[in-house]
């Protein structure tokens, strides 16, 4: 299985997902670069996190026009896995590949911090080695992280199982202070409504060995491996 | 050819008032006219007053930085480029360096610190190193005061965004709040950066004929004399001066070292240098005198982002996120499809000549031409008067113990909460929560989980620690003794995660040189920071000296800031500050003193700075860094915390609940040392000591025997609920943990976070306005 990461202008988190796929799980990993229109075959596209074009606008909002995401897009459509995660999450909202958008952090202030989530839905192609109300400690680090939509959509994303992980304390349960950016109903990542594109604001690349604190965002990337090569 | 420049229309004459408003004295006019042999242009005198301002040219601290050691077999190389670079074996070496933004930070906090952190992050991707983490060393006065806390809240969101963005962690650093530092705080950035040794490149002008490209942003109107704007005083007037502060984009600077890396390894340019303090006029000349070559500039050629701008204004600007290359000859399209590859530009504007001038022209005229490279090496040199203040030894030689107690102090735990509540003490969670310490997924300990942060070397064993200490309060009653224990403090920091400490970068943060009793702290304190590098076998690779930090109530304490580079041989050896295990012994490395003088409880407790700080022995610094090592090294030890601000009682705190992940109680028995006054038991801040906690106390402590390290088992790691007990002789003190936990964890946050509510009641209910 082979993992193509996206490098746009700003990305930061590009170097930290190759590592992630190539050195911790040695799987084949390539670069693809935003001005470019080929997908090199891979079979998995990780959006990676960073400040694309400076978060200018909004962030995500000029990366989506990148020749390389038309390409993305219609990989997605085709049912390709897309892993979109902080930035890349924010990226994938404003292209329409997931609904909802990413706001300020409710405190205004960047957070950057080790958080637990609680898997909402075990049966993605992402948390398939995960089981319902299973913890994970990952990493996160953004300022504009606050899942933002109408009660429409959050019904429906709640209804259909697309809320996939969701920011708890460390009894596994939701609380204010374990929400580090005032996302609504303590959201930390949701799935597109084919079940490919997943979106989430914490960084499972930086949750991949115990020496840096934290392995369990391992468990995405094998359910992933778990559910393309089946 | 050599054309005599001419003054262009419009340019203003030059006349005394003149040159005084660019920083130049009587004499070193003169000595500018005498280098010409005729009356300068204004261009030509916007150069000098650039060159030789004290921040570009270290005309007052240059003889005694001349002291310091610099060599040692793994530095590659010392003071005197961007940055200074170690070998840490198998082909990979460290770049690393610290400098000040301190006058900027003070008008505008959030673009000051912004683009401190910009400058150095350039500084070390210009000698071919990744960066690959930044830390921060920042003073500010009381958090009581609104202006600090804004202040406060600026640097601190101002370094995050920065490094943020650019995707470098910021992962560690230190901040001291003292009412010295009111109206003229310090930001120091430190950025350290990984490279193969082949990849070393220096920024000197070489290959006649070779273009020289300005790479990056356009030039703007900004920051112009910001380095002269740094040489001077802080004043009520200095706001005024806001404009002088550039304006930061990480985004380019992200794009801009991404290029930079690419062209240094694309092998097609010879020197790459930031163009920094003083713009394009340093970053030029520096480069040409480092090669011994001419250089010819011609300012039309700058790109720039307003019509209409003089030479004197392009060269002076202090645009941020431009670099100065030298290309080599006939390459210049490929430096170019690099740059544009990253969406950047790079022009031409000038060439490295045969002949031994720095000129500038714009077009054909000819505006500045200065013979050879005098125009560096010719920069006077000052060494002033230096004598201490009859008032700071009145200050050292006051009784502190003398004071009288609080009668709160009956309950010594009111004391510990009182000292762990201290701003300078308590957790800087606020801030670095603010700062991503986990991008690059390298970073092993992050702030908050070790006495210095620990970077991991991907693909090796290795790791490196990197840490900045430095007491001012310590330095401003003996600069000498003072500047030692920084260097100590940082050596025994690094050493505690399992580190070696290998070198040092140190920025000098001091007042106004040309007064006496400042200078004599600076010397001193370098003098002291020297003899400490030899003893602890960590020369000085570079750095930076910022003098002028005063307000107008004085100067600030005189803060000489150690940024240490350790190396560890294996990651098994990594070792945390807080206790992990139940049952462990602790175990304290040297011994407690009845020394008070200097200390944070006698700030803290009795708003009193003075008597003798403590003693620093360096030879016993070595050995129980040694011991230490030798000790994590046999695997003995689960964790090790250096005792210093606070003393024992706060350092055994701490080990107990610094880290919010694991917390313990401990029980602790100091009858021992009952002769002593409690207060200096509890919060004396003898130096050379190291709590540990281990599993195997006879081995930790058969190795501090065998290096002449008094060593003792104290107690032993209890749970939680046990709490923090301390034993002297009849006396018990039992600190509840969660008592000592929110002193600790809270006392910035509720500071801030009130703050932040005052002003939120202030926006959602705004005053009427008046008719």
């Amino acid at each position: 299985m082979k993992f193509g990461i996206v490098t746009f202008p700003g990305s930061n988190c590009d170097y930290d997902s190759y590592h992630a796929v190539a050195d911790s799980l040695g799987l084949p990993a390539v670069y693809l670069w935003h001005k470019s229109t080929d997908l090199q075959g891979v079979d998995v596209v990780i959006l990676p996190g960073g400040f694309s074009y400076g978060d200018y606008l909004r962030a995500g909002a000029i990366a989506r026009f990148s020749p390389i995401m038309q390409e993305v897009a219609t990989h997605a459509r085709a049912g390709g896995p897309v892993l979109g995660i902080c930035n890349g999450f924010q990226i994938a909202c404003e292209a329409g590949l997931l609904p909802g958008a990413l706001l300020r952090n409710a405190n205004l202030q960047f957070v950057s911090d080790t958080v637990r989530i609680r898997v909402e839905n075990a049966d993605t192609m992402f948390t398939s080695r995960c089981e319902v109300g299973d913890v994970l400690r990952i990493p996160v680090a953004h300022g504009d992280g606050r899942f933002t939509a109408d009660d429409n959509t959050l019904d429906r994303l709640e209804g259909e199982g697309r809320v996939v992980f969701r920011y708890v304390n460390e009894h596994g349960v939701p609380d204010a202070v374990a929400n580090p950016n005032g996302s609504m109903r303590d959201i930390a990542g949701i799935i597109s409504s084919e079940g490919n594109v997943l979106g989430l604001m914490p960084h499972p690349e930086r949750a991949m060995e115990d020496l840096i604190g934290s392995a369990d965002g391992r468990r995405i990337f094998e359910s992933l491996l778990a559910r393309v090569s089946a | 050819m050599s054309t005599a420049p001419s003054p262009r229309p419009g340019d203003p004459v030059i006349t005394p008032a003149l040159v005084a408003e660019h920083g130049l004295t009587e004499d070193e006019y003169e000595r500018l006219v005498a280098l010409l042999g005729r009356t300068p242009t204004f261009t030509e005198l916007g150069i000098v007053s650039a060159l030789w301002n004290e921040h570009c040219s270290y005309k007052h601290s240059r003889t005694h930085l001349r002291t310091l050691p610099t060599k040692a077999p793994y530095v590659l190389q010392g003071p005197g480029e961007n940055a200074g670079v170690i070998s840490i074996g198998d082909g990979w070496a460290i770049a690393f360096k610290i400098e000040s933004h301190n006058h900027p930070s003070a008008v505008e906090p959030y673009q000051g610190a912004a683009t401190g952190v910009g400058g150095i992050l350039r500084d070390v991707f210009t000698m071919g190193a990744r960066p690959i983490a930044l830390l921060d060393s920042l003073r500010f006065g009381s958090l009581d005061s609104p202006r600090v806390r804004h202040l406060f809240g600026g640097v601190v969101k101002g370094i995050g965004d920065y490094g943020n963005c650019v995707g470098i962690p910021t992962v560690g650093g230190e901040i001291v709040f003292d009412p010295a530092y009111e109206g003229n705080p310090l930001v120091n950035a430190m950025c350290v950066g990984l490279l193969r040794e082949t990849d070393l490149i220096r920024a000197a002008a070489e290959g006649v004929g070779n273009a020289i490209m300005a790479v990056g942003a356009r030039t703007g109107r900004d920051g112009i004399h910001g380095a002269s704007f740094a040489s001077e005083d802080l004043s009520s007037a200095s706001e005024a001066k806001r404009p002088m502060v550039q304006v930061g984009d990480p985004f380019t600077e992200k794009l801009l070292l991404e290029a930079s890396l690419e062209l240094i390894a694309s092998g097609h340019i010879v020197a790459i240098q930031d163009m920094g303090a003083a713009g394009l006029t340093s970053s030029s000349a520096e480069m040409a005198a480092r090669g011994d070559v001419g250089v010819s500039i011609d300012t039309s050629r700058v790109p720039v982002r307003e019509e209409g701008m003089s030479p004197y204004e392009i060269l002076l600007s202090e645009s941020q996120e431009r670099m100065l290359v030298v290309a080599k000859k006939g390459h210049e399209a490929q430096v170019r499809a690099i740059l544009e590859k990253w969406d950047l530009s790079a022009a031409v504007i000038g060439e490295v000549i045969e002949q031994p001038v720095y000129r500038v022209t714009e077009g054909d005229r000819v505006v500045a031409e200065f013979p050879g490279s005098r125009l560096v090496s010719e920069c006077p040199i000052y060494n002033p008067p230096a004598k201490e203040d009859p008032a700071v030894a009145e200050r050292r030689a006051y009784d502190v113990h003398a004071i009288a107690e609080r009668p709160e102090e009956k309950n010594p735990v009111w004391t510990l909460e009182r000292m762990l509540s201290s701003p300078t003490i308590a957790s800087k969670r606020w801030a670095y929560r603010q700062y991503d310490s986990t991008v690059r997924t390298s970073t092993v300990l992050r702030p908050g989980e070790g006495d210095a942060a620990v970077i991991r070397l991907r693909h090796t064993d290795r790791a490196i620690a990197l840490k900045t200490d430095c007491n001012g309060r310590y330095v401003s009653l003996d600069p000498r003794v003072g500047a030692q224990i920084a260097v100590a403090e940082a050596a025994r920091n690094v050493a505690c995660t399992g580190a070696r400490p290998m070198a040092i970068t140190n920025c000098l943060n001091f007042g106004n040189p040309r007064r006496p009793e400042v200078y004599f702290q600076f010397t001193e304190a370098v003098r002291g920071m020297g003899e400490a590098c030899v003893a602890l076998g960590t020369p000085v690779t570079g750095g930076n000296v910022s003098f002028y930090n005063e307000n107008p109530t004085g100067a600030v304490h005189p803060t000489p800031v150690v940024g240490m580079v350790g190396l560890i041989d294996s990651l098994s050896h990594i070792t945390r500050s807080g206790f992990t295990s139940e049952g462990d012994d602790i175990v304290l490395l040297g011994e407690p003193t009845d020394e008070l003088g200097g200390s944070e409880y006698l700030a803290r407790v009795h708003d009193v700075a003075a008597g003798t700080p403590p003693r620093c022995d360096l030879a016993r610094e070595k050995a129980t860094i040694d011991a230490l090592l030798e000790a994590i090294r046999a695997g003995g030890v689960r964790s090790a915390h250096d005792c210093s601000d606070g003393g024992l009682a706060v350092a055994l705190a701490e080990c107990c609940m610094a880290d919010r992940d694991g917390t313990f109680g401990a029980e602790i028995e100091l009858t021992k040392w009952g002769a002593l006054p409690l207060r200096a038991l509890l919060f004396g801040e003898a130096q050379a000591r190291i709590v540990v906690s281990t599993a195997d106390s006879p081995t930790v402590l058969a190795i501090a025997r065998q290096h002449g390290v008094p060593a003792r088992v104290l107690g032993q790691v209890r749970a939680r609920e046990a709490g923090l007990t301390i034993r002297v002789g009849d006396r018990v003190i039992r600190a509840p943990l969660d008592r000592l936990a929110r002193a600790y964890h809270d006392a910035i946050p509720d500071i801030m976070n009130a703050a932040i509510a005052e002003v939120a009641v202030l926006e959602q209910h705004p005053q009427p306005s008046g008719a």
